[in-house]
């Protein structure tokens, strides 16, 4: 019996776990990267052109994966910067009417490897329990794997953010209002909900605070991105100068970002929340929504105390307590960890543009 | 927001007998909600007609009414109980239908009196009425098919003219989709409109756009007070729009989706619940999309839980009946922990990381008659859910869980026998969806047919076409070597594309024991992985289990002393809620014998697969293969496959004999083998008719020449009665043995072989038929647990069959040789647990039928009656207790005595016009209700009350009977009238009337002689008829008592049609008078 055309292979991990499966995507050699798993149970192609992946391998805890093939419209940057993705199955024919091409075709022309047929649910339950580690996938011997996932240095005080912001400025949208929103790996569909507000300029995570300043916006936008924001002195730096002096809004590593800039502590999660089903309390309304998510690193709420009193905990994640949301009181600035602009994942949060539209339109606080 | 404490007590409403359309799901919820409730501190009252129901048994509620289901008896329970508060929306579409009653009337849902939980009646109404509906989605920006409304004829011309044709026809308030149907000509829209507005209760059909093969989704949302709304589960149904959500092969969770769309649709579902206004629980939106275009439309929505909630809830491991109970008295879901993660709450949406697949399961081979096809008109009887890592894995296990001979999409004698056939012959069958569809598909792609080709077929979408032929492909690749050619991963490839060993071992023609151990030499075991809502991401320590081929087993036996408990499948007509409830009473009563207690079973409706129900859960097909992979993971001190039926019973032979919890194995067949069985009541002296058995026409020709005709034909090894005839001459005899070989429906299941022959016996006719259930433990004390004598004469299936506790007409002496001969059987068998013995009485001849050293299916019934846990009891003596020390420990009390109840069958002939309703030993019944009552002539009323067939009060009787029943039909008519009812007759029977003096009001014509004025079918058919008696006379064909019989199911009159129904009909109402029908709780019928 012949095995038509797979290509055997397996993923290793640091620790030395061995997980055999056959390679799809790219051809690319080894892969390494820092492994972590996503439950969201459709999305996979705004999973994979999401940037904050940088960095990692995407394991889907979901086992049919490309069912619906990858179009134009849904992905969420130009390329893939995630490393690689480990799925039990991957589709052979895709199904809708959306679909311009298969996925794995699609991950070959992005240039990304994966690995099928491995057993996930194993995989994700060693990742829960152990935390996040490092692994290497591709048709090497073992040893060879193990070596390079050894080797690879993960997302721990790496800086990620400067592999996937844009090299130019760019603007998008028009409308009375002009945000700035600076691309520490922006999605597509956060720049799309923006862009409904107003005209938006994109500019590189490198942006000082004063050529923001010097654009004059009505507000402006922290977005998400790849990795560790312990990293990210510069961008804090910017961000605490801009505090206060314009209306601003964070989300995910714009969060962490804006955290910082107001003093607050990070933390690194055991293993994450990578999803669309995380139940979040926004504590003003107390109201639960339930929210698209994907981070590692979270804002240390207990570090808010020593802030005074005007840095606030406005949402918080159901099932861990972490941070999900904070404003502080005045200064015309909050944030969100989750991803109100689902892409992929549920609308329950969208109502946040609105709330930022609000603040700087100055109807609020 | 907390519980509520301006409650203190909630009325819950049930659903009644299981019919098609409701069946075990609401025990199901209603078991969910009675315990949440009663934890929560509440006063729970229960209302339900269905002894076979665990929800009913007394633990469960504090004050439990088993009476009929209609808005009077619950208004009186109301008046009884004065409840603070209703919850109808466990209940399906019955316990909503009188709710609304109920508040129509001023009972419920008004200031001053109980307050409707859950949902309120503008939302039922809103969600219920469906132009109400549709206005309400237009209001909302929802787009829904175009369509209209109509009250008549002439209103349903005028909305066709504006939609075109082809449409499909809903009618209003309805369950289970009767009465709706498809019109591709105007012919077929005459006649489907006329049918939808006589099936509906109102008059009202909706006519709609036919989106006849668009893709099909159902999302089930859970609203909390304080309007937080989740989505549960989506689920897609492989069959496209077209077939009834039921009677659809469907898949958790959605497959063919981009995120952008499921999450339009998302909004959709959250957008409806609220603008409907389901206040709290949970509510299911269906959806159709144009896969061409992806325009997507809501069909319906479901207020309320429902068959497809329990499926979600079993999908997902979301208990959601349990979470709608809390909802409804006011938490809200972040105050409610998730059951399985226990430490994140239930304000989450479930992601699983597995495939679930639901494949119904219809009867048509019971009803001669019925086409087979499937349509908008849910027509299956029960269903079977597997789970595996990947669509094919799951869609084989379901295959293969439904019991019908099929060991996956192929790989069978069903799926061989297609081979045969012509590929566009095979092209034109699959474009109709029938049971048999998804094989005709499996094996056109098994040729290698292109999937565009088929899709163009079937429309089955593509993406599903793709993933069967992963599996046709496999099969084969496989079909070219054999056990010995596989290596460990391609093993492990068969494995995960859902190949079992019974499949792979009839492609190679081994025995599956060779397939078996070849793979284990190789170390190809399955490993079993954990349901818990969140595909890992959090611990759990459900114990919700499936079996798949991967990597990492999560199953850890403990060390506890354990028992495995088989369940009964998928429900079918013969064997279904009655052995869950069984086997859930085995689980309950071991646990609190301080076992630990380990299910199996595969069917998503029922209260078994709880997963709270045992200690452990497997949700798993009950084939030798998967039962022996479970007791090797989990090495069970015995195992119990007495009480789920015949699916487990028929495994005994094949686990280690040493397993067997209490009867052995070998008893078990001595019961069934036909010469053992003779010997032994040979030895015993217990009468028996005169009979042999046959595995072919010859054998069986000798045996009608040696005991006479007419015989009673059976296949051995069936439950049901299934495929039982009264066979009166050579002709037929020859007939009953064709349609039991291989060319038969029973052939595909197996035929005729040494194994399994056909069982031929002298008809006993006019026979009065008995049943007794009984308990034996090891020490040889026996327990009766009930006699029941039947009300129809032996002939009529005893499942079929209503019947009495205690015995009406049974002399006292009779009752007690009944009972000697069941403890000399039972005596003689070893039985250790429940054997059900069946007598037929003849004058004063007592002979024995059949014995089962099994559960039957009035063990529930014989507890409910009799206030004894029979089913409790005799899994204690199954683990070497004696009813002594039960006795002594309290489980074991005695029965009580002082009122009469009754069983009475409930039938599908409503959905089925084409069949003929006659009674006879083929079992049809889907469910039963019991009436309960202090005489026979009450409960007997209650019981066809409940069944629903009410028995007049007024109005005009048709009688027609056949001569051997005339002299009864003077009783019968005398009663009636003397009860201020007319009388109807055909010339004949009311000529015999005439003469001894009964007067008859009315003379009607034959209605196969074309005579002039009305015919019993005319005056059926325009409501002038109240009740009717027709007793068959033994003809076929389109006979008048056909028709009548017919009409009366088609335009829901009371009907009998045996003359025994008829006089305890008589007596009912002759007992009971014109007001309100008394209740009484189950509590207040056992105390002591």
């Amino acid at each position: 019996m012949t095995d038509g055309g797979l290509r055997p292979g397996a993923l290793v991990l640091a620790d030395g776990e061995v997980f055999e499966g056959d390679l799809i995507g790219a051809p690319t050699g080894i892969a390494t990267g820092e492994v972590v798993f996503n439950t969201a149970l459709s999305g996979y192609q705004e999973i994979i052109t999401d940037p904050s992946y940088a960095g990692q391998i995407i394991t889907f805890t979901y086992p049919h994966i490309g069912n619906y093939g990858v179009n134009a419209h849904d992905s969420e940057s130009r390329a893939a910067f995630c490393r690689g993705v480990v799925v039990r199955e991957m589709a052979r024919r895709h199904s809708n009417h959306r679909a311009e091409t298969g996925l794995d075709a699609h991950l070959r022309a992005l240039g990304v490897p994966g690995i099928a047929g491995i057993d996930t649910r194993r995989l994700t339950r060693l990742l829960r329990d152990r935390g996040s580690v490092t692994g290497a996938f591709g048709p090497g011997s073992e040893s060879d794997l193990a070596t390079a996932a050894r080797a690879e240095p993960g997302t721990d005080g790496v800086d990620l953010v400067s592999t996937v912001t844009t090299a130019e400025p760019y603007t998008v949208g028009q409308g009375p209002r002009l945000i700035v929103a600076y691309d520490f790996g922006i999605k597509t569909t956060i720049v799309r909900h923006l862009a409904g507000l107003g005209r938006v300029v994109v500019v590189p995570g490198g942006t000082t605070a004063e050529e923001v300043l010097a654009m004059d916006p009505t507000g402006v936008f922290l977005s998400n991105g790849p990795g560790d924001p312990g990293v990210l002195d510069g961008p804090v730096e910017q961000v605490r100068r801009l505090v206060g002096r314009v209306p601003l809004f964070g989300i995910c590593l714009g969060h962490q970002i804006l955290g910082r800039a107001l003093g607050a502590g990070t933390v690194k999660l055991p293993f994450g929340h990578h999803g669309a089903n995380h139940p979040v309390k926004d504590l003003t309304t107390d109201r639960i929504e339930i929210t698209s998510q994907n981070h590692n690193f979270a804002v240390d709420a207990d570090t808010f105390a020593g802030l005074g009193s005007t840095v606030r905990m406005t949402h918080v994640n159901l099932n861990d307590g972490v941070c999900e949301g904070l404003e502080v009181v005045g200064e015309r600035c909050f944030s969100v960890q989750h991803h109100p602009e689902a892409g992929p994942g549920p609308h329950d949060s969208t109502y946040l543009f609105d709330r930022f539209a609000d603040l700087m339109d100055g109807s609020t606080r | 927001m907390p519980r509520r404490d301006d409650l203190s007590s909630i009325l819950i409403i049930g659903s009644g007998p299981i019919v098609i359309g409701q069946a075990c799901e609401f025990d199901y919820s209603g078991t969910q909600a009675c315990r949440v409730l009663r934890e929560e501190g509440y006063r729970v009252i229960l209302v339900n007609s269905n002894p076979a129901t665990i929800m009913t048994d007394p633990d469960f509620a504090d004050a439990t009414y088993v009476e009929p289901l209609t808005w009077e008896v619950v208004a009186s329970i109301i008046e009884r109980e004065q409840p603070d508060a209703v919850l109808p929306t466990m209940g399906g579409q019955t316990a909503l239908n009188i709710a609304m009653e109920l508040f129509e009337r001023g009972v419920i849902g008004v200031p001053g009196r109980p307050e409707m939980i859950g949902a309120n009646a503008e939302a039922i109404a809103t969600a219920e009425d469906r132009q109400r509906f549709k206005e309400a989605m237009l209001e909302i920006g929802l787009d829904v098919p175009r369509s209209g409304i109509a009250h008549s004829m002439e209103d349903a011309r005028t909305v066709v003219a504006e939609i075109g044709l082809p449409v499909i026809i809903r009618p209003a308030y309805i369950l289970g989709g009767r009465g709706t149907g498809i019109a591709s000509t105007m012919e077929e829209f005459e006649r489907v409109a006329a049918n939808g507005i006589a099936a509906s209760p109102i008059g009202e059909i909706l006519i709609e756009e036919s989106i006849a093969g668009w893709k099909e989704f159902e999302l089930e949302v859970m609203r909390d007070r304080a309007d937080n709304c989740v989505i549960i589960c989506s689920i897609e149904n492989v069959d496209p729009m077209g077939v009834h959500t039921g009677d659809s092969i469907t898949v958790a969770p959605q497959q063919t989706l981009t995120d952008v769309e499921y999450q339009t649709m998302r909004d959709a579902a959250l957008a409806c619940i609220r603008r409907v206004g389901v206040e709290t629980g949970g509510s299911n939106v269906q959806f159709a999309v144009d896969p061409a275009t992806g325009r997507q439309v809501v069909i319906e929505m479901n207020p309320r839980v429902s068959r497809s909630s329990a499926l979600a809830s079993k999908a997902t491991g979301f208990p959601i009946a349990k979470m709608a109970a809390r909802l409804a008295v006011g938490y809200t879901l972040d105050e409610i922990p998730n059951d399985i993660t226990r430490a994140t709450p239930a304000s989450f949406e479930p992601v699983i990381d597995y495939v679930v697949t639901k494949i119904p399961r219809w009867a048509f081979e019971k009803l001669p008659g019925t086409t087979g096809i499937l349509g908008t008109q849910m027509q299956s009887v029960g269903e079977a859910m597997a789970i595996g890592r990947t669509f094919p894995e799951s869609l084989q296990k379901a295959l293969r869980s439904l019991e019908q001979g099929r060991n996956g999409l192929t790989g069978d004698m069903g799926s061989d026998l297609l081979a045969g056939l012509g590929t566009g012959e095979l092209l034109r069958r699959c474009a109709v969806a029938t049971p048999e569809r998804i094989l005709e598909v499996g094996e056109l792609l098994r040729r290698g047919v292109a999937i565009d080709v088929v899709h163009d077929a079937c429309r089955i979408d593509p993406w599903f076409l793709d993933q069967m032929s992963l599996i046709t492909e496999e099969h084969e690749r496989l079909t070219g070597c054999g056990p010995d050619d596989l290596d460990t991963r391609a093993w492990r490839r068969a494995k995960r594309l859902g190949f079992g060993d019974a499949q792979l071992a009839h492609l190679w023609g081994v025995a599956e024991d060779v397939v078996r151990a070849r793979r284990q030499d190789l170390g190809v075991r399955p490993t079993f992985k954990t349901v818990d809502t969140c595909a890992a991401e959090f611990a759990a320590d459900t114990p919700y289990h499936y079996s798949t081929w991967e990597d990492e087993s999560e199953v850890r036996p403990s060390d506890r002393r354990k028992v495995m408990i088989l369940g009964s499948g998928p429900n079918r007509i013969g064997q279904g809620i009655e052995f869950d409830y069984c086997c859930v009473h085995a689980s309950f009563a071991l646990r609190d014998a301080g076992f630990e207690t380990i299910m199996v079973n595969c069917n998503p409706e029922t209260v078994s697969t709880d997963y709270d129900t045992s200690d452990r859960l497997y949700f798993e097909p009950l084939t030798r293969q998967d039962v022996l992979d479970i007791i090797e993971a989990e090495r069970p001190e015995r195992v119990i496959v007495s009480l789920g039926g015949q699916t487990p019973l028929k495994l005994a032979g094949q686990i280690p004999p040493e397993l067997v919890a209490g009867t052995s194995a070998a008893s078990i067949d001595a019961a069934e083998d036909r010469e053992i069985w003779n010997r032994l009541c040979d030895e015993l002296r217990i009468p028996q008719p005169p009979g042999g058995t046959a595995v072919d026409l010859a054998e069986a020709t000798a045996i009608c020449e040696r005991i006479g005709f007419p015989v009673l034909v059976r296949p051995s090894y069936v439950l049901g009665g299934r495929a039982m005839q009264i066979v009166h001459d050579m002709d037929h005899l020859a007939r009953a043995m064709a349609e039991l070989s291989a060319s038969g429906t029973l052939g595909r299941e197996g035929g005729l072989s040494a194994e399994r022959p056909v069982l031929i016996d002298r008809f006993l006719a006019s026979a009065i038929e008995v049943d007794v259930d009984a308990v034996r433990d090891h020490t040889g004390d026996i327990l009766i647990g009930g006699v029941m004598e039947h009300v129809e004469e032996a002939g009529v299936h005893s499942g079929d069959s209503a019947c009495a506790i205690p015995p009406q007409t049974l002399p006292e002496w009779v009752v007690e040789v009944i009972e000697s001969y069941t403890s000399a059987i039972a005596e003689r068998l070893d039985v250790r647990g429940l054997i059900n013995v069946q007598f037929a009485v003849v004058g004063t001849s007592v002979y024995v039928i059949e014995a089962n050293p099994r559960a039957s299916r009035t063990v529930p019934f014989v507890a409910k009656a009799t206030g004894v846990p029979l089913a409790k009891v005799a899994t204690r003596v199954m683990l070497g207790a004696t009813l002594a020390e039960l006795r002594a420990e309290g489980l074991l009390v005695e029965p009580v005595g002082g009122h009469v109840a009754v069983k009475e069958a409930v039938l599908p002939f409503n959905r089925f016009p084409e069949v003929d309703p006659a009674l006879g030993p083929e079992m049809r019944s889907t469910g039963e209700v019991m009436g309960i009552d202090d005489s026979f002539g009450r409960a007997f009323y209650k019981a066809e009350l409940a069944a629903g067939s009410a028995l007049p009060g007024s109005g005009l009787v048709f009688l027609s009977l056949n001569d051997l029943d005339k002299p009864a039909g003077i009783v019968v008519a005398r009663r009636l009238r003397e009860r201020g009812l007319a009388i109807a007759a055909t010339s004949g029977t009311a000529e015999y009337l005439r003469r001894y003096g009964v007067e008859v009001d009315r003379v009607l014509g034959k209605v196969t002689d074309g005579a002039d004025g009305p015919t019993a079918v005319d005056l059926i058919a325009d409501g002038s008829v109240a009740f009717v008696v027709n007793t068959p006379r033994g003809s076929v064909g389109r006979s008048d008592g056909e028709q009548i019989r017919k009409a009366a199911s088609l335009h829901r009159v009371s009907c009998v049609t045996t003359v025994a129904a008829a006089l305890a009909a008589a007596q009912g109402l002759g007992e009971t008078g014109d007001g309100p029908l008394g209740v009484r709780t189950l509590q207040e019928y056992h105390r002591r």
